[in-house]
């Protein structure tokens, strides 16, 4: 296993730029993920790593030496597809066993059959060994693919959103296990999605793209309870954190479109700024009592937790909580905000 | 669930079918009127596919008609077969003379061929230049076919997965040769040819069926090949292959039925070609196409003899197709994530 | 306005059911939803409701007619799909005014609903755009929008969010219901995911191969699963669901725990369980509380930060873990102890055999 860094990356695809002076640095056993909206750029990252790509500018070094020349083939490392990546006329076994046939490796038979039962009995498919894989459900395919580079025993794994494709019980299920292995495995890996739910639970670190440029890297608390502007703010959470727009007044910011009152952050040079983004998340509010008044506007009983949309004047916050409320659409309710646990942004979207 | 009681207002339902529809189809495709429907434009369908076959079948009849049946007014469908055709286009005959006729038909050890030249006073003295010239077009048409398409393939791999520079303009560019047509440029080739010593050789015919079929054949496999999804190939890279074992091992078998179709339509028409085969071949290396026609026999057009050459003609290219219809026909699956 | 009759509705593919023999009466102005994984059946019964996919066997009736063999267009409903399926060379008012025009609605009244709806759906300034150059949840209004302005009796949705980034698929699901809310017209629901399900829906309809689990108000089928299908299905994680033996008033689970039982749920076992006393407990992640002085013990197998909460997974014993709901702020090492009490009033139990939900008792509290 190694750690793999990249350096000051650029590319660039006809007009549009993919990657902007884009700096990662991965410990060797991390399990590091690349969060971002589709198109972010997070895919050719990994695709330059792996050597798929040709950057630009910038260089890409593996166990502290650059690979920038290296081919794929010879850069040790193994990608797992978001989809098409088994070859459909061979069965579960030739395809696990493929990479470890080509010809730069020439591995024997007999260690090619320990590996591929070995990666087999982990991602419990070995009943599946002798089919063709396009007998396989989704969940098992990918399986395969995950199979298919942990056979090869890589400095490091790139994967390609291999949840994305599947069923929303079973991506719940698979990521669970991924996260398991890889902490058993001890495999250095680079795991690339646009669902924060993912990168929040599997991740040690996460490293956030935004159009082609990382706006933060940290650990899933980090990201969390301290975003460094509102994309990430947005970005991460379910429900999605309320913003609203809020100017200065006497004894506090006033949010724009309704009579909330909010206390002010205390910038480090004392001053109060002119105007803000105030974040909020929806387990920060506390319907039933509090200063603040609204009016039902939607429920939303998800069993475990209900979201409860207020409207109070022009502005909709979501707020969520534990268990079934007794509350009815279109009741007046009182609410309470978590003032510890505001999140303050000025007009660029940054976090102060 | 208790009986829905009936609504007098209830608009009368529609016909059932009586037939088990255990398969997938939309609600108006199974009633009844829909599957006659299906059944009369079914039947059309095969009367005029019968009616498109009829000029081939016709054909192929005249083929073993004798010379007399072959131009028979009202023309004959039944007829008593002979091969007096075949024995015309594929041998050199010449006259005998009256007592060498009678001669003849005392003997009683002739061949069936010199038997049926004999009927028209003729006797065999060899081979005509058909079998040859129908090996030559096997050749050639063959040869070219190959090269276009191996050539071809390769290229369309690379338009479709290398960022070469004017891409756009050069793929263009091959298309448009498609727009040229051949027999304008046939008198500058034939001087250039005439010149560099390849007239009438098989080489500078199959070197000029490659070049014309390239394009087509670059244009209809990138199609194909852009249907394939990179992370194939990629995936093997990554994993150990260069490049070029990845294109052998993983996406030519994927592009099998692209290849299949682009070497039938380049077979077709490098098989079919007439004006640079006329043009540019008289002797060697000349080709079937221009041949069929010239084939004359003193006293009036040998109609069964063109037959049978043109069904000569026609039977390798349906057998190349009978042989690939799996692969044109096939669908193409990719092993992927099915959604739902 | 409509109700929908399904009476033994069923699809078969030679001799493999698609959909089983399913009874479903939608009451008028429902939203009910179809949930299920792929492949189980739901999306086949929408396309049976709408037409485009004609039965096997059974009737659909819509406010009492029976519409099994009409032609799609003449059953009076609008079907939304997964991919929009707008047309990419006429503006979005154009989609939307398409099937007023082939009903050959008046100009003028075209022009009416169209606004009308279109600000609706607060797609107005979008009207002369095309689909093609707009994002997804502005393309899936404009289908909704075309849906709308038919005013059907009946809406069938066949996952309209599955194509929707995961930053669109929050807000147009609140759109969506909303929207339901305001018009209250009848819905027909297909998705695949529970969370959806359990937000918009009335009724939710939860199938797997071909057959339906069970219906029930979101509450009723998340409290009190029919069997355990259902009580994996619904909820993220699904159900923690243990093996154990019930025996003399108490169960025994893995990793040598005992759990006893309280007397009404213990006459109700005795009555339905096995004679070997083999039993499934289930209980959901926040039913678990962790308490120094818990009755169960188990020890820490990881734990992961969800955000606003933290899922803690306990191994009782090598291969069974469960999972724990706790507060964010909750962080506990791998392989430390953890001692455990479940919610009495949350338990839930199963039989093996048939996979069933054992009857709650007599008076129980059903939360």
């Amino acid at each position: 296993m190694s750690d793999v860094r990249l350096e000051g990356i650029y590319k660039r695809f006809g007009d549009n730029i993919a990657l902007e002076n884009v700096d990662l640095n991965l410990k060797d056993q991390e399990f590091f993920v690349l969060l971002g909206p589709t198109g972010a750029g997070k895919t050719t990252a990994l695709r330059v790593i792996a050597g798929l790509e040709k950057q630009d500018r910038g260089h890409v070094y593996l166990d502290g030496e650059t690979v920038d020349s290296v081919q794929p083939a010879d850069r040790d490392v193994a990608f797992v597809f978001q989809q098409y990546s088994l070859y459909p006329s061979m069965s579960v076994y030739d395809n696990l066993a493929f990479p470890l046939r080509s010809p730069l490796r020439q591995t024997p038979e007999d260690e090619i059959k320990r590996r591929v039962t070995g990666a087999a009995e982990i991602l419990r498919i070995t009943h599946l060994l002798e089919r063709k894989t396009a007998r396989l459900s989704g969940g098992e395919m990918q399986r395969v693919s995950i199979g298919r580079a942990i056979v090869r025993e890589p400095r490091i794994f790139l994967m390609d959103e291999p949840l994305s494709n599947l069923d929303a019980k079973l991506r719940e299920s698979l990521r669970v296990e991924l996260k398991h292995i890889q902490k058993t495995q001890g495999s250095t890996t680079l795991f690339v999605t646009h669902d924060q739910i993912e990168a929040l639970t599997v991740a040690d670190r996460i490293a956030v793209l935004q159009d082609g440029r990382i706006v933060q890297v940290g650990t899933p608390h980090d990201i969390y309870d301290r975003p460094a502007n509102t994309f990430v703010a947005q970005l991460v959470g379910t429900p999605r954190i309320n913003l609203v727009s809020a100017a200065r007044t006497d004894g506090g910011l006033r949010v724009v479109g309704s009579d909330m009152t909010l206390p002010a952050p205390l910038t480090s040079n004392g001053k109060m700024p002119e105007k803000v983004m105030i974040g909020v998340r929806p387990e920060d509010i506390r319907p039933g009592s509090g200063e603040h008044r609204g009016q039902l506007a939607l429920v939303e009983p998800l069993g475990v937790e209900t979201i409860l949309h207020i409207k109070t004047g022009e502005v909709t916050l979501v707020s969520v909580v534990a268990g079934v409320p007794f509350y009815r659409l279109g009741d007046p309710i009182a609410f309470a905000l978590a003032t510890e646990r505001l999140h303050y942004f000025d007009n660029d979207g940054k976090r102060v | 669930m208790t009986a829905v009681p009936s609504n007098p207002n209830a608009v009368p339902t529609p016909g059932a079918p009586n037939v088990n529809v255990n398969f997938s189809t939309r609600v108006d495709k199974v009633s009844r009127g829909a599957r006659w429907t299906r059944n009369v434009r079914a039947v059309i369908i095969i009367i005029i596919a019968l009616i498109m076959l009829i000029p081939t079948v016709w054909m192929a009849m005249t083929a073993f008609k004798s010379r007399p049946d072959a131009v028979a007014v009202p023309p004959k469908v039944f007829f008593e077969p002979s091969l007096e055709g075949f024995v015309s286009l594929l041998t050199n005959r010449r006259q005998l003379t009256a007592t060498e006729i009678a001669e003849y038909q005392a003997r009683t050890d002739l061949a069936w061929a010199d038997q049926i030249a004999l009927v028209r006073g003729q006797t065999i003295i060899g081979p005509s230049d058909f079998p040859r010239q129908l090996l030559n077009s096997l050749i050639i048409a063959g040869v070219s076919t190959i090269f276009s398409v191996g050539f071809g393939v390769l290229a369309a791999y690379a338009f479709s997965r290398f960022p070469v520079p004017g891409k756009d303009d050069l793929l263009f560019f091959i298309l448009s040769q498609r727009m040229l047509p051949p027999v304008v440029v046939t008198i500058p080739i034939f001087l250039m040819y005439r010149q560099v010593g390849l007239y009438d050789t098989h080489f500078g015919m199959i070197l000029l069926y490659t070049a014309f079929n390239l394009s087509f054949s670059v244009w209809l496999l990138k199609g194909f090949i852009d249907e394939i999804p990179r992370e194939y190939e990629e995936a093997a890279m990554v994993d150990g292959y260069t490049r070029l074992q990845a294109f052998r091992k993983i996406v030519l078998p994927q592009a099998t039925t692209g290849i299949a179709a682009t070497t039938v339509f380049t077979l077709i028409f490098s098989w079919n070609e007439y004006a640079f085969a006329l043009m540019l071949t008289s002797d060697v290396a000349r080709t079937a196409p221009p041949s069929i026609p010239l084939v004359l026999g003193t006293g009036g057009i040998e109609w069964a003899a063109i037959a049978a050459g043109s069904l000569a003609f026609l039977i390798p290219v349906v057998i190349v197709t009978f042989l690939l219809r799996k692969h044109l026909l096939r669908g193409v699956t990719f092993g992927a994530i099915r959604k739902g | 306005m409509a109700n929908i009759d399904l009476v033994n509705v069923e699809k078969k593919f030679g001799d493999v059911f698609a959909v089983k023999p399913l009874n479903l009466s939608i009451k008028e102005g429902e939203f009910i939803v179809f949930l299920g994984p792929s492949g189980c059946g739901k999306t086949t019964t929408l396309r049976m409701i709408s037409g485009l996919e004609a039965v096997t066997d059974g009737n659909i009736l819509l406010n009492q007619r029976d519409v099994t063999w009409l032609h799609p267009s003449e059953r009076d409903i609008a079907f939304v799909f997964q991919f929009f399926a707008l047309y990419s060379h006429m503006s979005a008012r154009e989609n939307i005014a398409f099937p007023l025009q082939a009903a050959q609605t008046p100009r003028d009244e075209v022009k009416q609903r169209v606004a009308q709806v279109a600000k609706m759906l607060r797609i107005d300034h979008l009207l002369d755009r095309k689909p093609g150059a707009l994002s997804g949840g502005d393309q899936q209004r404009i289908a909704l929008a075309r849906a709308l302005v038919r005013r059907p009796a009946a809406f069938l949705m066949d996952e309209p969010l599955g194509a929707l980034d995961a930053e669109y698929r929050e807000s147009m699901r609140a759109e969506i219901k909303r929207l339901h809310l305001d018009i209250g017209a009848t819905t027909v629901y297909v998705t695949h995911d529970q969370v959806e399900a359990m937000a918009m829906s009335d009724r939710i309809v939860i199938m797997s191969a071909a057959v339906v689990q069970q219906v029930g108000t979101p509450t009723e089928v998340y409290n009190n699963p029919a069997n355990l299908f259902v009580a994996r299905f619904i909820g993220s994680p699904g159900m923690n669901l243990l093996k154990g033996t019930y025996q003399a008033g108490a169960i025994h689970l893995p990793g040598d725990n005992r759990y006893p039982v309280s007397p009404a749920w213990q006459r109700t076992l005795d009555h339905h369980l096995p004679g070997n006393g083999a039993v499934i407990v289930g209980f959901r992640p926040e039913a678990v509380q962790l308490n120094p002085e818990g009755e169960l013990n188990a020890s820490v197998y990881a734990d992961d930060l969800h955000g606003g909460y933290s899922m803690l997974h306990l191994e009782l014993t090598k291969g069974e873990v469960i999972h724990a709901r706790a507060g964010r702020e909750v962080h506990m090492n791998i392989g430390a102890p953890a001692r455990f009490e479940i919610v009495p009033e949350r338990v839930r139990f199963f039989h093996p055999e048939t996979e069933l939900a054992i009857p709650l008792p007599e008076g129980s509290a059903t939360r």
